[in-house]
């Protein structure tokens, strides 16, 4: 059987880059004529074409119901799910499935977490929002994704409200700053939602910017933790500002110079302001930005492919800031329903979105991955006792509130600090201590070993070995197995002198260990 | 030396540094943190131990007692016992730790006056107050410049915490994920220790290389897509996991292969197997070992917890500097002991503490041993019932600063930043910051 696999590696090396073994063609991707299914298309193959890059095939079903669950709602599909969905003969059955995918529940978990990365949502150092504001802010961003309310809204909201940490929830972006100079402000806000490090601007430049926030005052209440941020109630003078485009402003006492400066940032003629939304969007989706690092826009770091990024900030501004339009774009369009496996080396391949890009797992969403296989949750604490801080066993990961509570899991794996707000603090790199972990750990061993899921999943093929193997497959990678799967795994069975447990553990074991179970593919 | 012309020989030493860099020399300027060659300092210090008393411990209970200030300060335990060294006290609760006292120093004049655990915990560890920029604390800086980037080849990862995180506050700070420390989970005072990922209970050997085949023949991604430098990275990381699963790592945290006697004389408690398996790290070359020793935080059941506790330290501790100093260790071995802050010397008899202490950030202590600190030392004072400092403030960056001197760390080095700012290991006294100079009496 290892001789059998093995010569499907030969001969994969052999034909690699020339439609390779039509199994594994069939398994991944699908090989068909390259054919734009809307604009974004046009634009990337244009772009491709120009510069003699051959894009990837586009990737096979069972590969786009994983990937879209993933990455859409940070969870693995359901067995049912997926031999619906494979059964399913509809022509139209992706742009279904990105519909109903769009409206589920777990849709606000998974980009909530996405903001509260970018808004620094934690309890404790060196943000300090402490526990109930924590809770308020993240339950706000939450209504804001579900409700899909406006971008430019949401964004408004966050810049000019005043009030309690407790009860306004978006005054907690002020305090979610390490910091509270004009300047720090100012660096955050430019970060946040013009996708720009001001520290490299010009002085004259900064602190224009740093006016519209020199207002700015927080005060404490009776109330344990409580703060209310407001603006200074007695400006002597009109205040001069400046617009990061060089626009001079004066600003009349009465006035909130927050919404003054938010007016100028929404505004549908703001080039920043949309465009550096839809290419976050973009490279969270895709791996990578159009211009990247999406947090770093700055002239010297052009976009790669400035019709695409143009297009998108067009599509957002006329759909009146709703994001999900520009995600339900990205995801119909072929460049992002390629497949991982390259058929060109032309070095740029993967930067001008030629395929798409494998990368590791969100920590967040593989620990929901191991949980929901094996039939549990894990058990979340923080390091403050205090009732805001109680987590309920059965809470997703992706749904948690708090970037404080303490997870050696979450840490290892990438979890960012929440203290910068910069996306580069997620970090998918492997290391050799996540690799113990998901190989040796007790950890993951107990999860395999007592979950009722991959039991019943065994139980429910009644005693057939090829059941019980099509049925792991299923529910851990989302596809049926090849026959040279199917016979490398009865073999197994057959010769390793385990019992049926031990061997379906082992097997468990060995397909959540897979690059294909722990990456995006 | 006085605070202003160490301050003075730092910003000579920095300009002359800048000048010599120039702004294209920065993405370097990691490199220069450890004097290579300067002739100026040698390292003495190889590895440190940092028991880290999360949570706050008491001085007055510990190293600083205060017999005479009377019930409300001191409770039950009001006794101070001789030391080995002709003039330094420490409680009648430490009786082995006073037998080891020519070992270590005090440090009765540590400071920072702050009382949240998250910020005080942050500047005890990086000697820096909260600012815009989270900093890695001491544990990482040294796997920064005593890790796999400058040489080390040992067994297992190079910043190591018994048994968990700390949480709190990132560890790396700025540095990020490579600079993390490997938490082992687990319980040392368990048979066997088992150590997250690299001892699992119940799979043998021959299951697990068995396993690995059948991983290897399952890949089919991997085979679909070879030559993919995404994927080849988590193949390297793999072939490091195995070697660390199937090799000899794997021994170095089997308690087991120690004496009896020797278990027992540290003490059968977390803590005290805690200490032990520091000593078998450092002995192995490991740059940075945390204890994370929780459960200090006592505003309720003061005393009580402490009647357990206390006892676990000692005998833990103790043993720890007994066995390096018999086996030579100590005198490449920094032990640093301390938390972030120390307990309202006042205790609070009402409801709902009911005999509790509170955080005290304005006056605690530190102890240090080994590497090159001189031991049989008191540095500082506090006033008569321990509230305050009254001669020479230590501050938290001092402490740091003179254990970096003791590792070859030069505290003016610069750090490595993931977004190319220049870093200094620690503050400069420019900026500010309080200081009242490294220990230069005790180094």
């Amino acid at each position: 059987m290892t001789r059998a696999l093995l010569s499907v590696v030969v001969l994969m090396a052999a034909l690699q880059g020339q439609g390779a073994e039509p199994q594994i063609v069939g398994l991944f991707e699908r090989d068909a004529a390259v054919e734009a299914n809307n604009r974004i298309d046009d634009l990337v193959l244009a772009s491709l074409r120009e510069r003699g890059i051959q894009p990837a095939n586009v990737c096979s079903d069972a590969v786009f119901c994983r990937r879209v669950h993933i990455d859409v709602i940070g969870t693995l599909p359901e067995p049912r799910a997926v031999r619906r969905f494979l059964q399913d003969d509809r022509p139209n059955k992706r742009a279904v499935l990105i519909d109903a995918i769009l409206e589920r529940e777990e849709f606000a978990d998974y980009w909530s977490l996405k903001w509260c990365d970018l808004l620094r949502v934690k309890a404790e150092f060196p943000i300090n929002l402490w526990p109930n504001a924590v809770q308020a802010y993240h339950r706000w961003i939450r209504d804001a994704i579900r409700e899909n309310r406006p971008y430019d809204q949401f964004v408004r909201e966050l810049l000019a409200s005043s009030g309690s940490n407790f009860r306004v929830p978006p005054v907690n972006f002020y305090r979610a700053i390490q910091g509270r100079e004009p300047s720090a402000i100012a660096d955050a806000v430019a970060l946040a939602f013009m996708g720009v490090r001001a520290a490299s601007w010009p002085e004259a430049r900064r602190a224009g910017m740093e006016a519209f926030f020199s207002r700015i005052a927080y005060k404490c209440t009776a109330e344990w933790k409580e703060e209310i941020v407001h603006l200074d109630p007695a400006p002597a003078d009109p205040l001069e500002a400046v617009f990061p485009d060089g626009v001079t402003v004066r600003i009349a006492p009465q006035e909130d110079p927050r919404r003054v400066f938010a007016d100028w940032l929404v505004a549908r003629d703001n080039p920043w302001f949309a465009r550096n939304i839809v290419n976050r969007i973009w490279a969270w989706l895709l791996g990578r930005g159009i211009i990247h690092e999406p947090d770093d826009i700055r002239p010297d770091n052009p976009a790669v492919n400035p019709e695409l990024l143009a297009y998108l900030e067009k599509e957002l501004v006329d759909a009146d800031y709703d994001l999900r339009h520009v995600y339900r774009l990205i995801l119909n369009s072929r460049t992002y329903q390629q497949s991982p496996i390259p058929r060109s080396d032309h070095p740029d391949a993967e930067a001008l979105f030629a395929h798409y890009q494998v990368r590791r797992l969100d920590a967040e969403v593989l620990v929901d991955a191991l949980c929901w296989l094996g039939g549990g949750g894990e058990s979340y604490s923080s390091a403050i006792p205090e009732p805001f801080t109680f987590i309920p066993e059965r809470e997703r990961t992706i749904a948690l509130a708090d970037g404080s509570i303490t997870s050696q899991f979450l840490d290892m794996f990438g979890r960012p600090a929440r203290d910068t707000g910069l996306e580069s603090e997620r970090s998918s790199k492997p290391t050799a201590a996540q690799r113990l972990h998901l190989l040796n750990s007790t950890h993951v061993q107990q999860k395999i070993a007592r979950s009722w899921r991959l039991r019943q999943v065994v139980a429910a093929a009644g005693g057939n070995r090829r059941g019980a193997i099509r049925g792991l497959y299923v529910t851990i990678l989302s596809r049926e197995p090849m026959p040279d799967e199917l016979a490398a795994t009865l073999e197994y069975w057959k010769t390793s002198g385990l019992n049926q447990r031990q061997v379906v553990e082992d097997l468990a074991w060995a397909l959540i260990n897979t690059k294909e179970f722990l990456y995006r593919h | 030396m006085s605070p202003s012309l160490i301050t003075g020989a730092v910003t000579r030493r920095e300009a002359l540094k800048r000048m010599l860099l120039g702004t294209a020399g920065l993405a370097l300027a990691g490199r220069f943190g450890v004097r290579a060659g300067l002739g100026e300092q040698r390292a003495r210090a190889r590895s440190v131990i940092q028991i880290w008393m999360w949570g706050g411990p008491c001085h007055l209970d510990t190293f600083d007692p205060k017999p005479d200030a009377g019930y409300d300060y001191c409770g039950a335990f009001d006794k101070a016992i001789p030391t080995n060294v002709d003039g330094i006290q420490v409680s009648a609760q430490l009786p082995l730790l006073a037998q080891q006292a020519d070992k270590y120093s005090i440090i009765r004049s540590m400071t920072h006056g702050i009382n949240a655990h998250e910020t005080a915990s942050y500047m005890v560890q990086t000697g820096r107050k909260p600012g815009r920029l989270v900093y890695p604390c001491t544990g990482a800086v040294v796997s920064v410049f005593k890790g796999y980037d400058h040489g080390y080849k040992g067994l297992v990862p190079p910043y190591i915490v018994l048994t968990q995180p700390q949480g709190r506050f990132s560890e790396a700070g700025f540095l990020g994920q490579r600079y993390k420390p490997f938490s082992t989970g687990g319980d040392p005072n368990r048979t066997p220790f088992a150590v997250e990922g690299i001892v699992a209970p119940g799979i043998s050997d021959q299951r697990q290389g068995g396993r690995r085949d059948l991983l290897h023949g399952l890949d089919t991604l991997g085979k679909a897509m070879p030559a993919n430098p995404h994927l080849e990275e988590l193949d390297r990381c793999e072939t490091k996991a195995y070697g660390l699963m199937f090799g000899d790592a794997k021994k170095l945290f089997d308690l087991s292969e120690e004496e009896d006697e020797t278990r027992d004389r540290y003490g059968r408690n977390t803590f005290g197997q805690s200490c032990l398996m520091a000593r078998r790290l450092v002995e192995h070359g490991v740059p940075y070992v945390t204890i994370n020793a929780k459960g200090w935080d006592t505003h309720k059941q003061h005393f009580q917890t402490m009647r357990q506790k206390l006892p676990e330290m000692d005998r833990g501790m103790a043993t720890l500097l007994q066995d390096l100093a018999d086996r030579g260790l100590l005198d490449s071995t920094i032990v640093w002991w301390s938390g972030e802050f120390g307990r309202t010397p006042e205790i609070q008899w009402n409801p709902p503490w009911n005999g509790g202490r509170g955080h005290h950030g304005e006056c605690f202590c530190a102890v240090v041993a080994g590497g090159g600190f001189k031991g049989g030392c008191v540095v500082g004072a506090s006033d008569g019932k321990g509230k305050e400092v009254v001669e020479r403030p230590v501050y938290p960056r001092d402490l740091i600063g003179s254990m970096y001197a003791l590792l070859g760390i030069d505290p003016d080095g610069s750090l490595p930043n993931p977004r190319g700012l220049t870093v200094q290991v620690l503050p400069s006294g420019e900026a500010g910051e309080e200081s009242g100079g490294l220990l230069k009496e005790i180094t």
